[in-house]
């Protein structure tokens, strides 16, 4: 970046444009501030705080949703508002919230410093917002940067259990690596398209739309494609796109509830909000590579995903390798949308429906894991039914809408990807992807098998009760609320797809 | 009543078994529930009776009662879009009655957690009125796995024997005919052109400009197949009798005797008239795979099973057979005749099961080598059980038979030799029927028994078992002698004014 860029960078800073961003970073050093400031025994008040500032946050943008800043570049074109983008930012502010509801079972239990967690979830989450926003490889690069620095942290939050540990290590190594991949890949993208010219903003090899206009020229060129595929395979890390899922279940199990939780939802939209900026905006011209490439990722993301899961009895590995297939049915979508415009929407449709109930499934789990984060397993779910019937029908729920059974959310995402797909013409892969769902139904099944269908034995030996954090009243609301809208939207999309399909 | 007021009753009898389900599973005390789940049973089946009544009889195959609501995805065509022509009228009627017996023969069972019971069993219900209501093809579709759904954890919670493998193949091989269906549907709608899941506008569209050969043949495979797995069409028919076997009395009825003719009226309503060169292509392997599997082979395998549950469940797929040719043979008669066999079919299926369910508790076995004599001790039992029985073989008397007859009258124009193993199959069923009710009730009875009824002296059905068991035998009856209850209306739609059918056999 030269001079000038910042120069134009400080004549355009519309801070205002960022202002949900800086609220959070700004309750982020808060937060820190006030563990020092107030006495040990007000410390539980420090979470509540974090909650009410992404809360505030969510108001904020809900209340200006369609208008503010919308469709325009801010601080020289590293950033640019539109509508998905702000899409994004309402989804990450919801996700990041209920991050923190499922911490608050986790952490005490566990008794480690919180406020430090509560802070970086906040830095995380604006860094998640600029992420989707950026229009800029240097702005995009650190965005990305400090989202995945702050999850080194998080994975390795329990730093007196080994699996933790060990998981932490693998995501520290295969995340830098991915980001030295996603690197190399901008300086070849770089180094195809960089120029210096002058008159007024200075455009680099950086800018989106500059980079665009290259690729859209050159369609040819073989360090821009190189460059591009590049920049893909480091998203495919963040989204668990095979062949780089490679971390997903060693990460998933030793990851302490609520961050599993964040990556699985967070990290894993912020990772297709960026695919679906990147295939449309900036790669846009390189349509004829991308449409197999990503066809291909999907079909194999879809089928390791799944087979991998079948034989899975750790829930939180049976989520990751789950969540690996959920990556493929997105891949579906985000493929699709190459020639079907309204298919994005699908994409963001499917991860509103897969968030609920993920949250709701994980909030379920946070309260029912016992002293070792890392050791769920469905032998823990016999007589959940009997012993706590509310979580016992909100896991039940939660899952069958991961497993797209209608009439859950579930299914209108699969549905809405489904159509989008037959309608780009990916027969094989649709064919594909319904093989995989008949696949997921049968360990879905198993888990809701666990919990409820083992509960009415016969005779013989009755198993010990479920030991279970009793969920507060907050996190009762918060769970019911998520079951409830995983229900209605299975029967009455209009309030998001009126806002997200735009048809 | 004016039409707005009959399409409000016609969303009510829909709602009412849902919004009593949803208020039992936010924890209405028992007390509650069972009288609110008695309401929900019996309203279904009084607003069927009126609409039968209001139905105009030159409606031809319009819908009446119409409704429509706009759920989020207008912009893809989907809106919950409700009402009746002659084809679904007959089946919403089978929906609301058979889901009246079944509900009070769950209402008065001592299921262990009678209240989630119940409201699984009012989603299969209001699942079922809805699928049968919906003029639009995704909620068709819809409410059809909203009722499938609950089967399953029936299945798995209070299910018998087997119930945790019965669960998961169940599970599995309904999921692969509704992704199949669901797929063929898709693929309607995106390759028609008509932007909308309304099968109005859809026959409108494709009879207007219909899809290439090739698309056609396709997808009415796709369709065969999906909705065939759900109907339990040779050889894709083995999670039927071991589900049937394990599901719980109540389930079984609904499921066997309603749920499992979504894919036949798929067929008849969507398959035929939109895809009719489809039809046409797929026609012979549809009638072969009907007669030689499900008639020939499952007939024998019938007569083979020892387990009276079992032996019912093999023979509700056997009798599936009978439906696939009327419908292999596209012609008016013949599908007309499918109408009236799927629901004589769907009552003395579930009357059986519900009979099966009381001869269990009484002898403490499904195995009819461990029976006999039964006719002594419960008189009514046993003749509500040999009506039931001949019912199910076709007797004279019995919708049945109207249904069989003119399935073998159409089949006659399609294939003679068809034609003679499907008539064979009346003998295998025959067969089986007799030999069952002999075992269980006549001759003498077995050591076993003689244990169980010493222990527990039978006593004949109670009137929780004989009002359901009689709901469903004077349905049978009134349909029996009285056929054009059904098939006027069936037989209109049909025939006017869409081509339903491409081989126009029947005619006269």
């Amino acid at each position: 970046m030269s001079t000038e860029l910042l120069q134009a960078a400080a004549e355009s800073n519309q801070w205002a444009a960022i202002f949900p961003e800086l609220i959070l970073a700004c309750a982020a050093l808060g937060l820190l501030a006030l563990e020092i400031v107030l006495p040990k025994s007000q410390h539980r008040y420090i979470p509540t705080t974090a909650a009410m500032a992404l809360l505030a946050v969510l108001v904020g943008l809900i209340r200006n949703f369609d208008t503010a800043w919308m469709n325009r570049d801010t601080f020289a074109g590293l950033l640019h508002h539109n509508l998905p983008g702000q899409v994004a930012r309402v989804f990450f502010t919801v996700s990041s919230l209920l991050v923190c509801s499922i911490a608050s079972v986790v952490l005490p239990r566990s008794k480690m410093p919180r406020v430090e967690f509560y802070a970086i979830v906040l830095v995380i989450t604006a860094a998640m917002m600029l992420l989707v926003q950026s229009n800029h490889f240097v702005m995009f690069f650190v965005a990305l940067e400090t989202i995945t620095i702050g999850f080194y942290i998080l994975v390795s939050y329990f730093r007196d259990n080994a699996l933790t540990l060990e998981a932490g290590l693998k995501y520290l190594v295969t995340g830098a690596l991915s980001s030295a991949i996603m690197l190399f890949g901008i300086v070849m993208l770089y180094g195809a398209v960089g120029r210096v010219e002058a008159g007024g903003v200075v455009h680099t090899g950086f800018e989106f739309d500059v980079v665009a206009d290259f690729l859209a020229k050159n369609p040819d060129n073989f360090l821009g494609i190189l460059g591009a595929l590049l920049v893909l395979s480091g998203v495919g890390f963040k989204i668990g796109a095979f062949p780089f899922q490679i971390w997903i279940p060693d990460v998933y199990q030793g990851a302490p509830t609520p961050v599993t939780a964040f990556l699985a939802v967070g990290s894993k939209a912020a990772g297709f909000a960026v695919l679906l900026t990147l295939v449309h905006n900036v790669f846009a011209p390189l349509q004829n590579i991308l449409v197999p490439v990503l066809s291909t990722l999907a079909a194999a993301t879809l089928l390791f995903g799944n087979i991998s899961a079948l034989s899975q009895r750790n829930t939180k590995r049976l989520m990751g390798l789950s969540g690996i297939s959920h990556a493929g049915f997105l891949l579906l979508g985000v493929t699709a949308s190459i020639t079907v415009p309204w298919a994005s929407g699908a994409v963001w449709f499917y991860l509103f429906t897969y968030m609920f109930a993920s949250m709701a499934v994980f909030g379920v789990m946070a309260h029912l894991a016992g002293d070792d984060d890392t050791q769920q397993d469905l032998d823990g779910y016999d007589r959940l039914a009997k012993d706590r019937p509310f979580l016992a029908a909100v896991l039940a729920i939660g899952v069958g809408s991961l497993a797209g059974i209608p009439p859950l959310a579930g299914f209108m995402g699969k549905l809405l990807v489904f159509m989008a797909a037959f309608e780009a013409k990916l027969y094989t892969l649709l064919a594909i992807a319904i093989v995989c769902v008949v696949i997921s139904i049968y360990y879905y099944f198993g888990w809701i098998k666990a919990a409820w269908f083992e509960t009415w034995r016969p005779e013989g030996e009755t198993p010990a009760p479920v030991p279970a954090t009793e969920p507060s009243l907050i996190n009762t609301a918060l769970l019911a609320s998520l079951a409830l809208v995983t229900v209605l939207l299975g029967f009455f999309q209009q309030p998001l797809s009126a806002w997200l399909l735009n048809r | 009543m004016d039409a707005s007021s009959n399409a409000l009753l016609l969303q009510l009898a829909i709602a009412t078994p849902l919004l009593v389900a949803l208020a039992i599973g936010l924890g209405l005390p028992k007390r509650f529930a069972t009288k609110l789940a008695a309401i929900a049973f019996i309203w279904p089946a009084i607003i069927a009776v009126w609409l039968w009544k209001q139905f105009p009889t030159d409606a031809g195959n319009a819908y009446q009662f119409l409704s429509k609501v706009d759920t989020g995805l207008g912009g893809f065509g989907i809106a919950l879009k409700l009402g009746l022509n002659g084809v679904s009228l007959p089946m919403f009627m089978l929906a609301a009655i058979v889901g009246l017996a079944a509900g009070i023969y769950a209402l008065r069972s001592n299921a262990e957690r009678l209240k989630i019971y119940l409201m699984l069993l009012l989603v299969m219900q209001g699942g079922l009125l809805g699928t049968f209501a919906s003029v639009d093809i995704f909620f068709f579709y819809f409410f059809h796995e909203l009722a499938l759904i609950p089967t399953f954890i029936m299945v798995g919670i209070w299910g018998g024997r087997d119930r945790n493998y019965a669960a998961m193949k169940m599970t599995i091989y309904l999921t692969v005919g509704a992704m199949l269906s669901l797929i063929g549907l898709i693929a309607i709608y995106t390759k028609s052109g008509a932007e909308s899941f309304d099968l109005v506008t859809l026959r409108a569209e494709l009879a207007a400009n219909p899809l290439s050969v090739t698309a056609q043949k396709y997808i009415f495979g796709l369709l065969m197949f999906g909705f065939g797995t759900l109907v339990s069409l040779w050889p894709l028919h083995t999670w039927a009798p071991l589900g049937y076997g394990a599901a719980p009395s109540s389930a079984a009825m609904l499921h066997a005797g309603v749920l499992k003719k979504f894919g036949l009226y798929g067929l008849i309503q969507i398959a035929l008239p939109l895809l009719p060169a489809g039809a046409q292509a797929w026609a012979w392997p549809l009638a072969v795979l009907a007669a030689v599997g499900n008639v020939l082979v499952i007939g024998f395998v019938t007569i083979a099973q020892r387990d009276l549950k079992q032996m019912l469940g093999y023979s509700s797929v056997m009798h599936m057979g009978y439906c696939f040719l009327g419908i292999a043979t596209l012609s008016v008669i013949g599908t007309g005749g499918v109408v009236l066999l799927m629901v004589a079919h769907g009552l003395s299926v579930a009357l059986l099961f519900l009979l099966a369910t009381s001869v269990h508790h009484r002898t403490h076995t499904f195995d009819m080598a461990e029976m006999g004599g039964l006719a002594q001790k419960t008189p009514v039992l046993a003749a509500f059980f040999v009506a039931g029985t001949m019912a199910s073989i076709g007797l004279p008397g019995f919708a049945n038979f109207w249904g069989e007859l003119t399935v073998f009258v159409s089949l006659w124009q399609f294939s003679p030799a068809l034609t003679a193993v499907a008539i064979a199959g009346v003998v295998i069923s025959a067969i089986y029927g007799l030999r069952a009710a002999a075992r269980v009730f006549f001759g003498p009875s077995t050591e076993h028994l003689n244990t169980v009824l010493a222990k527990h002296p039978a006593v004949d059905l109670a009137w929780s078992e004989r009002l359901p068991a009689l709901i469903l035998l004077v349905a049978l009856l009134v349909v029996g002698f009285w056929p054009k209850t059904i098939s006027t209306a069936a037989n209109a739609a049909l025939t006017a004014p869409a081509p339903a059918v491409v081989r126009n056999v029947s005619s006269r």
